[in-house]
């Protein structure tokens, strides 16, 4: 939002010069988020938040630099006609140049209205001399609804000062009633809005709720189709403009007009806020309906739109304005201890610096009766925003200045309360970045497809999803892992490792679950790179996908060894996305607790991958219920150990799982290792069967091993080793 | 012809004389030739190694092989010998070995790296920004993504119809027509709700920090992500003030940003917090000057400032959401804070778009290493 400097000055005597008046504004939350131009040129870029819509337009800001500074605010003067009421005596308040708050005053006057609104309960009419009559129907979503008829005006271009001011707040001038009613706006914030009279059917307003199947077509050329929800205006036969949001194409002031009704009405938050959003709609005008009016600032506001379309259009004014009240909105005082302020703020404010800051904000100050100094505090109208106690303590904060409290750290009780699974995930995640795997973040959306193909469990769907693409909640790490690898192949990074820890969602009936995953992928290249001379177990030439699968299924148990469990059991019902034989699945105690190997080709096609790429999935919800691996010292041997090979020959249907199991099978405590250390197939080996050379090492604890125990292992392992079906090798 | 130890058979000291002579001036001419280390290695083996060194041998051929009215004057001449060849050997050994072009390596070759895993820059930096309030004595507290109206809005202090929710541009769950409102699933657009999911579980005191993932309907640029991440504070206890909220800010950007950064709060406004604020902290990139050198510093737009966090003291209406836990706003007050962790680490590291953080590309998180 843009607000001219030299309009802001027009309003309060400021003593500094621009740079530094947008700091002191910035500095009690009126942010200045930029300036430009220079001189009287000289823009503010402001950021007014939700709560504060009276300090979204000029004199708003001008109230709080009087405020901050401590100096009077001038009153915004106006020759114009007023309510009936106040043109009593409100005219002459609104000139008195002590005034702070010319739409206080207004306000303040509105307690003398109770009797009208209380007289008609369920519908307010207001009618001026000139019998036109103002009809509050809906009076939750209008409280009041202040109108004048100007006549015989001449439709025209603004003058120049005007239509350049408005341009210096980014907005366009279009004829001088339309800006007559925008320029008050932008000056001290209440909007309104300015109808050919004599479009205006009947005779009459109606603030009421569109019927179903009306429709009307608003300024902006579009023909909406209102519902019963929507707060309209209507005249005796149509609705005529959304209220609060925009007018009507049909009653709008065009060349040809003649005769004007204003319109500055105040109405209720909620409703124009739904009807904006049914409607697609943001508007100056909704922007701040929504965020809460001056209700006392209607009369004003008519009366200077009035004022400045006779300055450039002539014409007259009808009567006075008409000003139907529906209700008092209700502003009760609030009650401030000052022992609260101390509480919450904690420095010691005195009690007359705090009511100074008040005051000067426009708050009425009433000492109430007791032992602790507290104060009935009597809110301006203009500050809707303010409710409740801790609203005024956060005035007097933001007055004294936040940088001006001390800093202090609190004194704590309680203890701290330890996570488990930060560790273990700490753990998982240090495991991985030492085995080479860089972490990556990706995004929390995929596609249907890949919900198809990745996601075992039901989806959760997004209404409001960025993008088709994008309408689920992953079920699974992998689509974002394997897009992230896709993304490195495809800018000539063949050599990647990643891994992803994350949630993954399942919508289960009419909830949702979220569970802890990790996935990590390894190109072939990187596998290849990486792989350790020693560890390459595969012989045969041009063969490498078993050792590329047994790199993987490593850097898998190297993951899960952190963590206590029995056996790791191992099976080949990986999902459908691996390819078969080159995939499997780890079991703990029967339960699935991770999946990993190469991916199956024809989602490496689908997914345009270009090489080779394996990946591993982890439960990490499961592995977490899992403790961390106890770390116990074994004494370091003493004795040296014995080695010994063995070549065999077995049918391809013989897993080293079997030949291991024989060998445990046999109980032998002194065996301390045993493993392949070379496989080979073709060649001189026939088709349908492997060599493999075979390592034990075998040592004591307690003695050197003499050569005949050791003899006597070897040969019940080669032994069990034939009954398996292994021919030993010479 | 390599020096070999002989063995003696005249034991008188004119021929001992000589046999010292002879092996010293070998030890001279062996020590200036120069090795690389598999021949230093070799040379101090030959010389000292207990298995048949020099020293070994002459022990045996000359000290043992003495006749015994020579014994004490040879033992007496070895010693001596042992200790100054010792000496000498381990001074030649400790000069440089002259360079020769056909032993030496080539040391500006490059070292072979072997690969290590580098941490995402995001969570690294989450984990700092976490790790300053545990050792604060903060609690991790986490919830989930998926929450309902309630927790992410309601409870928060934002009524229905507020135009406050218009800030966060919320994607919603499909389906959720049926259901009231408050049960209505959406994703979470900040972690403030596990503040009151914690404060439901925990009677006060508590101060917990929560770090987690968070999704506006915001399409991704080279500033925005419809995923980022966040860290959450919240300290509860009866005697917390806005003094309290300042200056354990302060202290939590000193400790991330170095003992010199300074912060300075700015009115804001939060529903779940009043008085709410934004803390700025001195600007970590150029140190609060708004200069590089003669340029002018981006992040903080020639400020000296950046806008790190939004705070304030826990609004009376939350606490009414939790009363029944023991939180009576009359009795209890407290502070909490937010910051979005992408930028933060967006700024320190110097990037320029948010998009490199989501895309996994290797060549990214690798200097991250």
């Amino acid at each position: 939002m843009k607000l001219s400097a030299q309009w802001i000055r027009e309003f309060v005597d400021v003593p500094v010069d621009n740079g530094r008046l947008a700091e002191d504004l910035t500095s009690i939350g009126i942010a200045v988020e930029g300036i430009s131009g220079e001189g009287a040129n000289t823009v503010f870029e402001m950021e007014i938040g939700t709560n504060r819509p009276d300090a979204m337009n000029h004199y708003g800001v001008a109230r709080e630099a009087a405020a901050f500074y401590g100096i009077a605010l001038k009153p915004i003067e106006t020759s114009g006609a007023k309510a009936p009421r106040e043109s009593e005596s409100g005219n002459a308040a609104l000139k008195r140049s002590s005034t702070q708050n010319p739409a206080a005053e207004a306000g303040s006057h509105s307690g003398s209205r109770s009797g009208t609104a209380g007289a008609a309960p369920s519908r307010s009419t207001s009618s001026a001399g000139s019998g036109f009559a103002i009809v509050i129907d809906d009076k939750d979503g209008c409280a009041r609804y202040t109108a004048q008829i100007v006549r015989g005006v001449k439709i025209a271009n603004s003058p120049e000062h005007l239509a350049s001011r408005l341009a210096l707040v980014d907005q366009r001038a279009i004829n001088n009633a339309a800006d007559a009613s925008n320029y008050t706006l932008w000056e001290m914030g209440h909007p309104t809005h300015a109808f050919d009279l004599d479009l205006l059917q009947g005779g009459k307003i109606v603030v009421r709720r569109a019927r179903d199947g009306e429709t009307l077509k608003t300024l902006d050329g579009v023909d909406r189709k209102l519902s019963s929800e929507d707060l309209i205006i209507a005249d005796a036969n149509r609705p005529v403009a959304l209220a609060g949001v925009m007018g009507g194409f049909d009653t709008m002031i065009t060349d040809k007009t003649k005769n004007i009704l204003i319109e500055s009405a105040w109405f209720d938050p909620v409703a124009v806020r739904k009807t904006a959003k049914r409607h697609g709609l943001h508007t100056d005008a909704s922007h701040r309906f929504e965020r809460g009016a001056d209700y006392g600032a209607t009369s004003l506001a008519c009366a200077l739109v009035s004022q400045r379309i006779m300055e450039s259009g002539g014409g007259e004014l009808e009567g006075s304005q008409i000003d139907a009240v529906a209700r008092e909105i209700d502003q009760a005082p609030v009650v401030l201890r000052i022992s609260q302020v101390h509480r919450m703020l904690g420095s010691k404010l005195e009690t007359h610096q705090i009511l100074a800051i008040l005051k000067r904000l426009g708050f009425e100050l009433v000492p109430e009766p007791g032992a602790q100094p507290e104060f009935s505090v009597q809110i301006p109208s203009w500050r809707l925003d303010i409710e409740r106690e801790i609203d005024l303590i956060e005035e007097v904060a933001r007055l004294h200045g936040y940088n001006n409290f001390a800093n202090t750290l609190p004194s704590f009780s309680g203890g701290v309360v330890e996570n488990p699974e930060t560790a273990k995930a700490a753990k998982a995640r240090s495991t991985l970045l030492a085995l080479g795997y860089n972490e990556a973040v990706s995004l929390s959306f995929v596609s249907n497809e890949d919900a198809e193909t990745f996601s075992s469990t039901p989806v959760v769907e997004l209404a409001n999803p960025l993008s088709e693409e994008a309408s689920l909640m992953r079920g699974s790490l992998l689509p974002g892992m394997l897009e992230m690898v896709a993304f490195n192949l495809n800018r000539g990074t063949d050599y990647v490792r990643l891994f992803e820890m994350g949630d993954i969602y399942e919508g289960s009936g009419f909830g949702t679950a979220e569970h802890a995953r990790i996935c990590f992928a390894a190109t072939a290249s990187a596998l290849n790179r990486d792989m350790p001379q020693g560890g390459v177990l595969d012989k045969s030439k041009g063969e490498a996908g078993l050792d590329l699968f047994r790199s993987i299924k490593g850097d898998v148990e190297r993951v899960l060894d952190a963590f206590e469990h029995n056996t790791l059991q191992y099976d080949d019902k990986s999902s459908e996305y691996y390819e078969p034989g080159r995939s499997a699945r780890v079991l703990v105690n029967g339960a699935p607790l991770a999946q990993f190997g190469l991916l199956h080709p024809q989602v490496v096609t689908r997914r345009k991958l270009r090489q080779d790429v394996y990946v591993a999935e982890i439960n990490a919800e499961e592995l977490y219920k899992h403790s961390l691996r106890l770390i116990r010292y074994e004494p370091l041997p003493k004795y040296p150990g014995v080695e010994r090979d063995f070549s065999f020959l077995f049918p391809d249907k013989v897993t080293f799982d079997q030949i291991e199991k024989a060998v445990q099978g046999l109980v032998i405590t002194e065996l301390r290792s045993f493993g392949p250390v070379e496989i080979f197939r073709g060649g001189s080996v026939l088709a349908g069967s492997y060599s493999i050379l075979l390592r034990a090492k075998f040592q004591s604890h307690d003695r050197t091993l003499r050569e005949d125990e050791v003899n006597d292992w070897t040969a019940r392992i080669v032994s069990e080793m034939q009954k398996l079906g292994g021919t030993q090798r010479a | 012809m390599a020096y070999t130890v002989p063995k003696l058979k005249d034991f008188s000291p004119a021929a001992l004389d000589g046999a010292v002579a002879e092996l010293l001036s070998a030890l001279e001419e062996e020590s200036a030739q120069p090795g690389n280390a598999d021949a230093r290695k070799a040379f101090r083996d030959r010389w000292l190694a207990r298995k048949d060194g020099i020293l070994t041998q002459i022990n045996e051929l000359w000290l043992k092989a003495a006749p015994k009215d020579a014994k004490r004057d040879v033992g007496q001449r070895v010693n001596k010998l042992k200790a100054e060849v010792e000496q000498k050997v381990e001074a030649a050994l400790e000069k440089k070995p002259a360079a020769s072009a056909d032993t030496s390596l080539d040391i500006s070759l490059p070292g072979i790296r072997r690969p290590i895993g580098a941490e995402h820059p995001i969570i690294r930096t989450m984990n700092e920004i976490v790790g300053v309030f545990k050792n604060l004595g903060y609690s991790v507290a986490e919830g989930p993504v998926i929450e309902t109206d309630y927790y992410n809005f309601e409870a928060l202090n934002f009524p229905p119809n507020h135009p406050a929710r218009d800030t966060q541009d919320t994607l919603f769950l499909a389906n959720q027509e049926t259901k009231p409102r408050r049960e209505q699933l959406l994703l979470r657009t900040h972690t403030s709700p596990v503040q009151i999911r914690t404060m439901e579980k925990m009677r006060p005191p508590v101060r917990i920090v929560i770090p987690g993932k968070v999704h506006r309907n915001d399409p991704p640029d080279a500033s925005h992500s419809p995923m980022f991440h966040q860290v959450e504070g919240l300290a509860v206890d009866t005697n917390i003030t806005f003094g309290d909220l300042k200056g354990t800010l302060d202290h939590a950007m000193k400790a991330l940003f170095g003992s010199s950064a300074k912060t300075a709060f700015r009115p804001s406004f939060f529903p779940f917090t009043e008085p709410s604020a934004e803390m700025y902290v001195s600007c970590f990139i150029c140190g609060g000057s708004g200069k590089r050198g003669s340029d002018p510093c981006r992040p903080c737009k020639q400020t000296g400032w950046i806008e790190i966090l939004g705070c304030g003291m826990v609004d009376p209406n939350v606490f009414e959401f939790v009363k029944h836990n023991g939180y009576d706003p009359e009795k209890v007050s407290g502070f909490a804070f937010g910051m979005g962790i992408d930028r933060i680490a967006m700024l320190k590291y110097g990037l320029d778009d948010l998009q490199l953080f989501f895309q996994g590309d290797v060549r990214f998180l690798e200097q991250f290493g």
